[in-house]
């Protein structure tokens, strides 16, 4: 009967929420494209005068594209390293949890997720240093080492529910655990991995901290970081910040509208157990 | 046989060893140096037993510290998990458009919390005392960051816009697995909204529910970029977070070794709310299946 019917008022109530979203994010673009006396007239309203400027004078005082290089390279690095190196780990793990040691080690690695940041914190800084580490190169090995955690967790649970009859078949047919995994395994994992790829991203590119304490050099700012500096350097210059801010923002707001679909779905699934 | 299993062993093996160096020892290290008066930089150092962690509990910087970040954890925990509920139960339902909502809802998920933390302090600044003086509510024409009373609303409020958004999408992965036909029997018993939400929807999403309380405790247990671009931890010692604590002091401050004690503490208190919370939650899960 009212089967396929629309309903209105959640639709209404739903869209009037979605304001709470999208209204900090337009004062933001408006801000970031007026000069400071329009500014001072009116946040909401649509700008007479457009200055793109604020972009390029953004672009120049924090170094935009150098920060934007190491963050591009620290977070695909991690990502594409994540990918193999877990997934394989999670592989041994899940092909031999009937025997103690990979059980231990199963709990092992998960059980660090309940260690908070703070307590590694000050250790690993005076390690890196010392290890030389200290820069782009010890931040991506961080990223994938602390992902670890989660990332088993995610994996083992996705290829308990992978029929054992491929792996078999090819054990018969002479091939090696190693070559199983990298021929029949790994291309299986397409949507675990797609998930595990997203989690990565969005991390790496978003963190704050790890940058913060691990990175020793100004030239390899990352982007949050390059804000921060930024922040406590020009600290009444609004336009100019908020374009910065937009531009730091800018480059997973896009990859998220490409791949929306994607992303949901990826994150949705890491979520079932 | 034997060769796979040793093939086996090199796939966990390097993992386990770079794990155990960047991970293991920098926490067994932590624990080594709250006992001892070390401030990170000196070549020697003394062991001092448990002096550090007696002095924690008698610091009532500390103890603010941990009073504002369990407090304001609870909170947010309870309001996110409220909103994206509700949210979610919103983009469930036969509404319009739905894909460009569940998108928009989700956007602040990819987003950075240190710069919407920055976004929203302009805005709390500037912005909004400035929006209600126009409309006349001059009493709510303040920045509330600035008042040692009103800080923390700053806080949640940012923490929550940004992470309801990926509790909404566990809770709808939760809300779509429940089957259809069980709404119909209920509607054909009578059973009015309310009922069908406590009766089926809740329980139905259980174990989505558990995740979610104990993850987003987890995370907001560990606030700081937030703090970073709001507060400061200020004004005075209002919005002090352990994490923010623990780096300022710890890093600026000199007092490495005092701050791994405090550190370890947290780490325990941490563990602990998340096993108390898994226990009573799974129980209940248990109840209602």
């Amino acid at each position: 009967m009212n089967e396929n019917r629309t309903n209105w008022p959640i639709t209404a109530l739903i869209a009037l929420g979605s304001l709470i979203v999208l209204l900090p994010l337009y004062m933001a673009v408006m801000i970031a494209v007026k000069s400071p006396q329009q500014i001072a007239q009116s946040v909401l309203a649509w700008p007479d005068e457009w200055h793109w400027g604020n972009f390029a004078e953004a672009v120049r005082m924090t170094n935009f594209f150098q920060a934007f290089r190491n963050s591009a390279v620290i977070t695909v690095f991690s990502v594409i390293f994540t990918l193999l190196t877990n997934s394989m780990v999670a592989y041994a793990i899940s092909r031999n949890m009937d025997r103690k040691l990979f059980k231990g080690l199963y709990y092992y690695f998960v059980s660090a997720l309940f260690v908070p940041f703070p307590i590694i914190m000050l250790p690993i800084v005076k390690e890196t240093a010392q290890l030389g580490m200290n820069n782009p190169v010890g931040l991506i090995l961080l990223y994938i080492v602390y992902g670890l955690s989660f990332n088993i967790f995610l994996y083992v649970g996705y290829l308990k529910s992978l029929p054992r009859e491929l792996e078999e078949a090819a054990k018969i047919d002479g091939a090696s655990i190693w070559g199983t995994f990298w021929r029949i395994i790994f291309p299986l994992l397409g949507p675990i991995n797609a998930t595990v790829a997203i989690l990565t991203c969005i991390w790496a590119w978003n963190d704050f901290l790890l940058p913060l304490v691990i990175l020793s050099k100004p030239h390899m700012t990352t982007l949050p970081l390059a804000q921060y500096v930024f922040q406590s350097k020009f600290g009444v210059e609004y336009n100019y910040a908020f374009a910065s801010y937009l531009l730091a923002l800018a480059p997973m707001v896009l990859v998220y509208v490409f791949a929306q679909r994607w992303i949901i779905d990826g994150v949705t699934r890491g979520a079932v157990k | 046989m034997r060769s796979s299993m040793k093939t086996y062993y090199w796939m966990v093996v390097p993992a386990v060893a770079i794990f155990f160096v960047f991970h293991t020892y920098p926490v067994l290290m932590g624990i080594f140096y709250s006992f001892t008066n070390w401030n990170g930089l000196s070549p020697d150092y003394d062991f001092v037993g448990l002096r550090n962690y007696l002095n924690v509990f008698r610091d009532g910087n500390v103890l603010d510290a941990y009073g504002f970040t369990i407090k304001f954890a609870l909170l947010t925990t309870v309001i996110v998990n409220t909103i994206s509920l509700v949210v979610a139960m919103g983009l469930n339902a036969r509404i319009r458009l739905k894909n460009f909502f569940r998108g928009v809802y989700f956007l602040p998920n990819v987003l950075s919390m240190l710069i919407i933390g920055f976004i929203f302090n302009y805005l709390f600044s500037n912005v909004f005392p400035d929006a209600f003086e126009r409309m006349g509510l001059d009493s709510l024409a303040f920045n509330i960051l600035g008042k040692e009373n009103t800080a923390w609303i700053g806080v949640v409020i940012v923490t929550v816009w940004q992470a309801t958004a990926f509790n909404i999408m566990l809770y709808l992965a939760g809300l779509q697995t429940i089957p259809s036909d069980l709404y119909e029997a209920s509607s054909l018993d009578g059973a009015g909204k309310w009922r069908e939400f406590w009766s089926i929807t809740f329980p139905m999403i259980a174990p989505f529910f558990t995740i979610n309380m104990v993850l987003a405790m987890k995370n907001f247990l560990m606030v700081f970029d937030q703090i970073v671009a709001l507060t400061g931890g200020g004004p005075g010692k209002a919005t002090m977070s352990i994490s923010y604590l623990i780096y300022t002091d710890g890093f600026q401050g000199g007092s490495f070794a005092y701050q791994s004690a405090n550190a370890v503490v947290y780490f325990i208190i941490i563990v602990f709310i998340s096993v108390i919370q898994l226990k009573f939650l799974q129980r209940r899960e248990m109840d209602l299946g």
